[in-house]
């Protein structure tokens, strides 16, 4: 990857002047979709953000007036903690849970292609369908205690981490497994010859080795954890809701983007410019995210 | 020492494969209640379908005209997912060799924004980016591949570039100098070369189209379009009760074409999303 | 590889053209449809219309709970919805903007009341009743004469609840249930959030009616304890034990169809469903919302509606023409108004079919006899999903553990809750 850097490796006069000329065939499609697809929607959500608006139409500046709604808005902060605190315990769960699993899978197990290709499986179902599924499972053994994934947020919780491990474990597993037959088969025998035992070579060996594939995994089960909408919605949707005081709800599972889409979709249009700053602040977190975990992984690339 | 090793991988074996159960688990309850008579889905959700429970193939007959024609939005779900896939391919590997060997400031600029692209989630665009489909008309499922192709470019620009800038610059001049136009360089030259990418691309622009709801759902002209995800989820809302036997009747019909796919690629699969994983 | 890269680059474009010029200038009508119930007779009437006239009507239909969100999205489009509905003081608030003033025109004159019309501040006709419909509790006479009552032995709370709780009591040698289960889905909690809790607000605009000409900033929920004594007794003698409710997917009309139950709160239009499953309609009967309020012997039933077309003053005049002849063709055409009172009940036009369904009647002869209607005051709840948001999550909290703390919280929902969501609503 590092040579990329190198600008005339990668290309030369003589290759790159007939392409020149086919810009509209090679490079303008692309850009075209792309404009429309992406930057154009994303330079105006950052105006509109800073608009009163009830349709893209009829908007008026007002300055930074959302962005303090958003921030003072209550259901806004439950749910970036309730996100927050959803991805850490799903990115622990998820990595420790895959990690073990890729393990064992590649200690010479048999069947293990069997395994993985069990393991993977729910990953290809989309999330819609994924939370109707472990709906229907959950109230079927909640239904037998009298209550119900829809009655208690602490079940509401948990019932998401395990539906998201069911379906995130195997894609982690993957990278793992993929990680850790890339370590070097000599330095395992030499920790072999040295007499360390399975734990010393797994915790001094493997794993420092496998580094790389941890820091990607944290960090999309991070960022996915962040993002999830569509199990959020299918699954609770939000419920149970606690009764404010003032007769208001906050939808006590209800996590970032859902809490976003409602803002935006709900009865009252007038929040739409709020809804749009909640966004802008929603793509700050997650692009931060993305930026730590560039630099994490280039300041390991130096080290090395 | 050998047998404890081998005892212990025997134990390792039990317990994957009790794992491997529990795993399947789900998939199973989906089959069972969607031959089971409605109400028992939720008391007796599982237990096999038995003299009373049993519904026969009627939870798929009623399935099939719940909220408008299922086979419909089959059928929609699977052209844009074709031609979306179709598209994004074709066009962002033409792209990405383009800003490779090109390499002006227009071009690294494009590149960048196409890496920034990928960080950036759709709840940040979904209401304008909606707004500006349906201005321009990308609201049909003809349409809407363009749409996909526009903001689904990052990462495949970004997995092409990766790859393109690693092909030795020797072969294509060596194409350039026996003649070839850049179309003949391209498709004769690059494309071979890019085959393992092109797989591993299409197969994660396959699982993200095939299973996305919100995108579609807020731009398709819903007046007429519904895909599998945008029928499963207008079930639990319309028509008073929800028949929960019927729902899984059509959970499972969406999921079988997913499972046959899987297991005939399965191979392709794994590589793709390890290798979309390790540079995404 | 070249051919077959220039016929995508073709397709691509001819594909963007089509959609760019895709626009047809034809007039069209879309109605954005608020009932899921009528969805297939309206399609039915759109393909008459179309075979008689050659104009193009589309039917989209709402998911329940969810007509509002997706008027909001849909109205945003290019191809908005001609034809929606605006049933309420709140929904002429937010959409009056776009409510074309049907004053004078061909429909408006086809009315024959004016009393489920919504004006705006300004006198514009924002909206206009197209049916209207009665609420309360479906009783399964049959059942009731067999659990040893007469017929019409219930003319009060305190009978309905002798009749129900002596059917529990009986409940294994009778086989069926008092009441017909009460789920909390989407799809039936608006039978209690939206139905039910009407004789509250009823009977507190009856103590003060100044307070209630217009929708109040504020309620009082003085009969909130007369809503808890109907609803526990609906939830505590039903199919189903009140935990499972929360969870939903229950089949209520099923039960009822079926005989597992004698009670059935529902509405006028549920006729046609009942009938579609093999009921026979002279042993149905409809009876008010008794809850043990003085003098509810001479309650009648809940009629009103929330069925008010309004059509969009954005469309182009051509099709806002054509919408409104589709409206008039709909409540004049012998053939076309007999598929559509079938679906609405009863529609209030001149020319409209006659009503055939047997709980208006039943509404009728309680006006007959003298006793008052139940207006539909439930039509003033501020930001309705909301405002029933809240209360189906509290009500859900109630029936998990039925405490008197729990009850506060339903109170809590629907009193303040219209006080908060009624200031969200009109201070944007």
């Amino acid at each position: 990857m590092k040579k990329q850097r190198d600008a005339a490796a990668v290309t030369s006069r003589l290759i790159s002047r007939p392409i020149r000329r086919m810009f509209p065939l090679f490079l303008l499609p692309m850009v075209a979709s792309f404009a429309i697809g992406f930057v154009w929607p994303f330079i105006h959500g950052i105006y509109l953000s800073f608009c009163q608006f009830r349709t893209t139409s009829d908007a008026e500046f007002i300055g930074f007036g959302n962005y303090l709604k958003a921030l003072q808005d209550q259901t806004f902060m439950h749910s970036f903690w309730y996100t927050a605190l959803y991805a850490i315990v799903s990115l622990v769960l998820i990595n420790v849970l895959a990690f073990t699993v890729a393990y064992a899978l590649t200690q010479k197990i048999r069947g293990a292609n069997i395994f993985r290709t069990v393991f993977f499986m729910p990953n290809l179902i989309g999330g819609i369908v994924l939370g109707y599924i472990w709906s229907m499972i959950f109230d079927g053994i909640l239904g037998k205690y009298g209550t119900s994934i829809v009655l208690n947020s602490t079940y509401g919780f948990w019932g998401l981490i395990i539906l998201m491990c069911w379906q995130q474990i195997g894609y982690m597993m993957i990278i793992y497994i993929a990680g850790l037959q890339a370590v070097p088969e000599d330095m395992l025998e030499a920790a072999h010859i040295d007499g360390a035992t399975k734990w010393q070579t797994l915790f001094h060996v493997t794993i420092p080795n496998v580094m790389p594939s941890i820091t990607i995994c944290m960090f999309l089960s991070l960022t996915n954890g962040f993002k999830l909408f569509d199990q959020n919605l299918a699954l609770t949707g939000g419920q149970p809701f606690i009764i404010n005081p003032d007769g208001s709800t906050l939808k006590t599972t209800e996590m970032l983007a859902l809490n976003i889409y409602n803002t935006f979709y709900g009865q009252n249009t007038a929040a739409r410019g709020v809804a749009q700053a909640k966004a802008v602040l929603f793509f700050v977190l997650v692009a931060g995210l993305g930026l730590l975990q560039l630099t994490s992984t280039r300041k390991k690339e130096v080290q090395q | 020492m050998k047998k404890s090793k081998n005892l212990g991988r025997t134990i390792v074996t039990a317990i994957l494969s009790v794992i491997s159960v529990i795993y399947v688990l789900p998939v199973v309850a989906v089959v069972l209640n969607s031959f089971k008579i409605n109400t028992f889905v939720k008391t007796d959700t599982f237990a096999f379908p038995n003299a009373e429970s049993f519904a026969g193939w009627d939870n798929f007959i009623t399935g099939m005209t719940l909220g408008g024609t299922f086979w419909t939005s089959v059928f929609y779900s699977l052209v844009i997912t074709v031609l979306s896939t179709a598209l994004i391919l074709l066009f962002t590997s033409m792209a990405a060799w383009y800003i490779s060997r090109v390499d002006s400031s227009f071009c690294r600029a494009v590149y960048f924004l196409c890496v920034f692209s990928m960080v950036v989630p759709f709840q940040m665009v979904m209401f304008t980016l909606s707004k500006t489909a349906d201005k321009l008309g990308f609201d049909t499922p003809w349409t809407i591949p363009v749409i996909y192709l526009g903001f689904g470019a990052g990462l495949a620009v970004f997995m092409f570039t990766g790859f393109v800038k690693s092909v030795p610059l020797s072969i294509e001049e060596a194409a350039v100098i026996d003649g070839c136009g850049p179309l003949r360089t391209f498709f004769s030259v690059v494309v071979p070369m890019l085959k393992p990418t092109m797989i591993s691309v299409g197969i994660l622009e396959i699982m993200w189209v095939w299973n996305d709801y919100l995108l579609p759902y807020l731009v398709l002209d819903r007046t007429k379009y519904m895909t599998i995800p945008i029928h499963i989820q207008y079930l639990k809302g319309s028509y008073g009760t929800v028949d929960l036997g019927a729902t899984m009747a059509l959970i499972l019909l969406s999921i079988i074409p997913v499972i046959v796919f899987y297991l005939c690629c399965q191979k392709h699969i794994i590589k793709g999303v390890a290798a979309g994983a390790v540079k995404g | 590889m070249k051919k077959f890269l220039a016929m995508i680059l073709a397709l691509v474009m001819a594909l963007s053209l089509i959609a760019c010029g895709a626009k047809e200038d034809e007039p069209s009508v879309y109605w954005l449809n608020f009932k899921p119930e009528a969805h297939e007779a309206l399609l039915d009437l759109a393909e008459m219309y179309k075979a008689e006239t050659g104009v193009e009507v589309q039917i989209v239909t709402a998911a329940s709970g969810e007509y509002e969100s997706t008027l909001t999205a849909e109205m945003d489009k290019e191809n908005a919805p001609t034809l929606f509905v605006v049933g309420n003081d709140a929904a002429v608030k937010s959409w009056g903007d776009y409510c074309y003033d049907l004053t004078g025109t061909s429909i408006a004159n086809e009315l024959n009341t004016d009393a489920y019309n919504l004006y705006d501040e300004s006198g514009k006709l924002c909206s206009i009743g197209y049916c209207y419909e009665c609420y309360g509790i479906i009783v399964n006479t049959e059942l009731v004469e067999k659990a040893g009552f007469a017929a019409d032995y219930i003319t009060n709370f305190a009978t309905l609840k002798e009749v129900a709780e002596k059917i529990t009591a009986n409940k294994d040698t009778l086989g069926f249930s008092a009441f017909a289960s009460a789920g909390m889905d989407d799809g039936s909690s608006w039978r209690f959030t939206g139905h039910m809790i009407n004789l509250e607000y009823f009977y507190e605009s009856v103590d003060s009616p100044a307070d209630w000409e217009k929708c109040p900033a504020e309620i009082k929920g003085t009969y909130m304890d007369n809503f808890k004594n109907l609803y526990d007794l609906m939830v505590t003698n039903s199919t189903v034990d009140r935990t499972a409710l929360a969870a939903g997917g229950l089949d209520a009309q099923g039960e009822f169809a079926s005989g597992k139950a004698a009670f059935y709160p529902q509405g006028s239009w549920e006729a046609s469903g009942l009938e579609g499953k093999g009921m026979d309609m002279s042993k149905l009967a409809m009876i008010p919302y008794y809850c043990g309020v003085e003098g509810e012997e001479k309650a009648g039933l809940n009629c009103g509606t929330e069925n008010c077309w309004a059509v969009n003053a954005k469309a182009s005049e051509a099709d806002i023409k054509a919408t409104i002849d589709f409206m008039t063709w709909m409540v004049t055409d012998p053939e076309a108004s007999a598929i559509a009172v079938k679906e609405f009940s009863v529609m209030p036009y001149k020319q409209a079919a006659a009503s055939t369904n047997p709980f208006l009647a039943d509404a009728n002869d309680y006006a007959n006899n003298g006793c008052y209607t139940m207006t539909w005051v439930t039509n003033f709840q501020p930001n309705v999903n909301e405002y029933r948001g809240a209360a189906v999550a509290a009500l859900n909290a109630y029936n998990a553990d039925p405490t008197d703390a729990n009850w506060a919280l339903v109170e809590t929902a629907f009193v303040d809750g219209w006080a908060t969501q009624y200031k969200a609503a009109n201070n944007g």
